[in-house]
């Protein structure tokens, strides 16, 4: 299994607490031909991404195919501040998944 | 000797039973509780209305002007298309992102409850398509939508 790399930063912007989300996943639609096998690649992409804010679940994501490759996902939280813990989870159609941890640093 | 094997199986056809009773009268039939579980026949759905259908069990929705959608109006590269969605309205529970005329049109579905309801993502287009924006908001489902041109070869136009 390959290692998928996630980062996350956050900010304010428009006056919310911003989280943004890097998660390195290839997201394949299961549509795309491989140019060199000329076989189907098969579908490989995250089904479910969940936000907690200081332990508590506060976003519950699921995605389809259509997402990038990549996925950059941006939430925003109801009264955050500095040092707020966060948790990002996910996990895919192929039984993969991965969490990141993190604060919210708005220096 | 042989009365323990055989009981064990009765137990077991017992238990079975039980089971299968269960699940007929709907006891074990999850409820629908929207983005906890991945929902397969909406996000397998080929058309828009189908997979609003399969997310709210519902396809009329009410286009509303506190639905921000921010796309851009061309799409320089048709995989990474950026797009910004704040709901101006109380009470949001979900917000869907569905492209028309994507194989799979229906894109991510988010619960928002804990949160503000806002979702930024990039997301991939098939051709030149109308982007809807589906938010739950008390139980009701509001509608925005816009048009992002593709251009095949990928100039940018």
């Amino acid at each position: 299994m390959a290692d998928r790399k996630m980062k996350m930063r956050t900010r304010m912007q428009d006056g919310h607490v911003e989280l943004q989300v890097l998660i390195a996943h290839p997201m394949e639609t299961g549509l795309r031909t491989d140019k060199n096998t000329q076989q189907k690649v098969p579908p490989h992409f995250i089904q479910k991404v969940t936000v907690e804010h200081n332990g508590k679940p506060v976003v519950t994501m699921s995605l389809g195919t259509g997402i990038s490759e990549d996925p950059l996902l941006g939430f925003r939280f109801k009264n955050a501040k500095n040092g707020d813990k966060l948790k990002v989870s996910w996990s895919d159609n192929m039984g993969e998944s991965g969490s990141l941890e993190g604060v919210v640093d708005l220096s | 000797m042989t009365q323990t094997p055989r009981r064990t199986f009765l137990k077991g056809t017992l238990a079975g039973g039980a089971l299968v009773l269960a699940a007929a009268s709907g006891w074990l039939v999850p409820r629908r509780v929207e983005a906890a579980e991945w929902n397969k026949d909406a996000f397998g759905a080929k058309k828009l209305e189908e997979a609003i259908q399969a997310l709210y069990g519902t396809a009329a929705h009410t286009p509303s002007g506190s639905i921000k959608l921010k796309a851009p109006a061309q799409a320089e590269n048709s995989a990474q298309v950026q797009i910004q969605v704040t709901a101006e309205l109380p009470n949001v529970e979900s917000i869907a992102v569905l492209v028309e005329k994507n194989p799979n049109p229906l894109l991510a579905l988010v619960n928002v409850t804990g949160a503000e309801p806002y979702l930024s993502a990039r997301m991939k287009m098939a051709q030149t398509s109308d982007v809807y924006v589906i938010v739950k908001s008390g139980g009701k489902l509001y509608s925005a939508k816009q048009n992002i041109k593709v251009t095949v070869g990928g100039c940018g136009g």
